[in-house]
């Protein structure tokens, strides 16, 4: 039964751990683009500039009220003319085609970018205002007044935030299988009607899904605890 | 922009609605049965109720919706006596595994909300009905439930925006609910933009509705202090 499995030309199992990487690899690319793009909204939700606003509270909203599935739709089949059409502004005229990673890590970061969004602004706002009118009293600007005195303090509160939007954003990745990137979901679903043993490879497509949620849970709890150094009470549990 | 194509597509795309409406509705309902037995086992107190349960959860909110599909869908079938079981006629249909696959997901989800909002009932209210000589059964039915129902109602309402969002992924499975007819008609006419801008309205002002109601119940049900 498990012969399946063997490394090599003969087996499935170094494929499904391409697949596992691959999936680990492109939810990294997605968080860290959708933190970034939840810093960008954030700081539009928190300014008081009212088209900034607007703009950003229509992003988060279609996000979250629009199945994922669309939203990989519209990046799969319109990303490359999207681009196409920003590049022909420039005076580019050339065919360009995006690949199924840069689709998948841009759609699911898109995705991600929402929840980071309302994780980030939640956060800074829960600094206490204390810490914004100190750090400008102290005459800090810029780098010594933001990567100092504020980020340190919403790192640790949006960190536990942070964690949840990871784990979404790791089942999302899913989806991008319909794009043809070869991540677990596709590799199992390409083992599966090569071997016509659907429920094996489902099921260990299940254990590396959980494998990697554990340990990144674990890493996430270990960052947790050095971000809350200092800090008396680490939370509840 | 091809407003004349997004005009036509719109009358197509809504026949989807009925589908994708009546699969949420139907797996809601039998996720919420589910829900609350999860639930009542995980705070049991009984660790041959509790342990299974928690497994559960955490089996389901550890692996992507799509996988459970998959696994439902073509996972089951491989083995030949499910495939002469009396099940075989509903899990052979997409449409039953996309119900079947939904009911477990927003199950295992609910059940947390379901728990918390359990957890959530003080004490006092506990001790106060035993003192008016209500027996347990109707100390959960009467005091308990209400108050629960209160307290799980806001993050319930999420859930249920999360099961819209999540049922167009049986589209995938071949059913042709409003993601799947948007699908069908972008590879055709090729025009992402444009009939996502059609699909997402509907599926914005969907989940638009359930906000509204979701308030109304809200304040019809009143607002409960813990404490």
């Amino acid at each position: 039964m498990f012969e399946v499995f063997s490394f090599g030309s003969s087996g499935w199992g170094d494929e499904m751990l391409m697949g596992a990487l691959m999936t680990v690899l492109v939810s990294a690319s997605s968080l860290l683009l959708g933190i970034l793009i939840g810093i960008i909204f954030a700081a539009c939700k928190l300014s008081n500039i009212f088209i900034l606003k607007i703009i950003a509270n229509t992003y988060t909203t279609i996000i979250r009220g629009i199945p994922e599935l669309l939203v990989i739709y519209l990046l799969f089949f319109g990303g490359s003319g999207a681009v196409m059409y920003i590049a022909k502004i420039f005076g580019y005229d050339g065919y360009i085609e995006l690949n199924a990673f840069t689709i998948g890590t841009i759609a699911v970061g898109a995705i991600s970018g929402a929840y980071s969004t309302e994780v980030i602004r939640g956060a800074v706002n829960s600094v206490h205002k204390g810490q914004f009118e100190a750090g400008k009293t102290l005459g800090l600007n810029g780098y010594g007044f933001y990567g100092r005195v504020i980020f340190p303090q919403v790192a640790r509160i949006a960190l536990p935030g942070i964690g949840n939007v990871w784990q979404i954003t790791l089942k999302d990745t899913a989806l991008i299988s319909v794009t043809g990137l070869v991540e677990i979901m596709r590799q199992s679903r390409i083992a599966a009607g090569s071997t016509h043993e659907p429920f094996i490879f489902y099921t260990a497509a299940i254990i590396l899904y959980l494998v990697i949620t554990r340990l990144s849970n674990i890493l996430f709890d270990k960052a947790e605890n050095t971000y809350s150094k200092g800090f008396v009470s680490k939370g509840v549990l | 922009m091809r407003f004349e194509l997004m005009y036509e597509s719109f009358f197509k795309i809504i026949e989807g609605i009925p589908l994708t409406l009546q699969v949420v509705s139907i797996s809601t309902a039998l996720g919420l049965v589910l829900a609350i037995i999860v639930a009542l086992m995980r705070i049991s107190g009984r660790k041959s109720m509790s342990i299974p349960a928690y497994y559960f959860v955490y089996l389901i909110r550890g692996t992507p919706l799509l996988l459970q599909l998959y696994f439902v869908y073509y996972g089951l079938g491989q083995f030949s006596f499910i495939r002469e079981s009396i099940l075989w006629p509903i899990l052979k249909e997409p449409y039953w595994c996309g119900i079947i696959t939904l009911t477990i997901s927003t199950g295992a989800y609910s059940s947390e909300i379901i728990r918390g909002g359990i957890l959530s009932v003080s004490k006092n209210f506990i001790e106060a009905s035993g003192a008016l000589g209500l027996n347990k059964i109707k100390t959960f039915l009467l005091i308990t439930l209400p108050i629960t129902v209160r307290q799980a109602l806001p993050a319930y309402g999420n859930e249920l925006i999360l099961m819209v969002k999540a049922s167009s992924l049986i589209s995938i499975i071949t059913l042709m609910e409003i993601t799947g007819i948007a699908r069908t008609i972008i590879s055709k006419t090729y025009a992402p933009v444009e009939i996502f801008l059609v699909a997402g309205s509907i599926y914005l002002i969907i989940n638009f509705i359930i906000v509204l109601a979701v308030g109304l119940a809200e304040r019809k049900f009143g607002t409960v202090k813990a404490n």
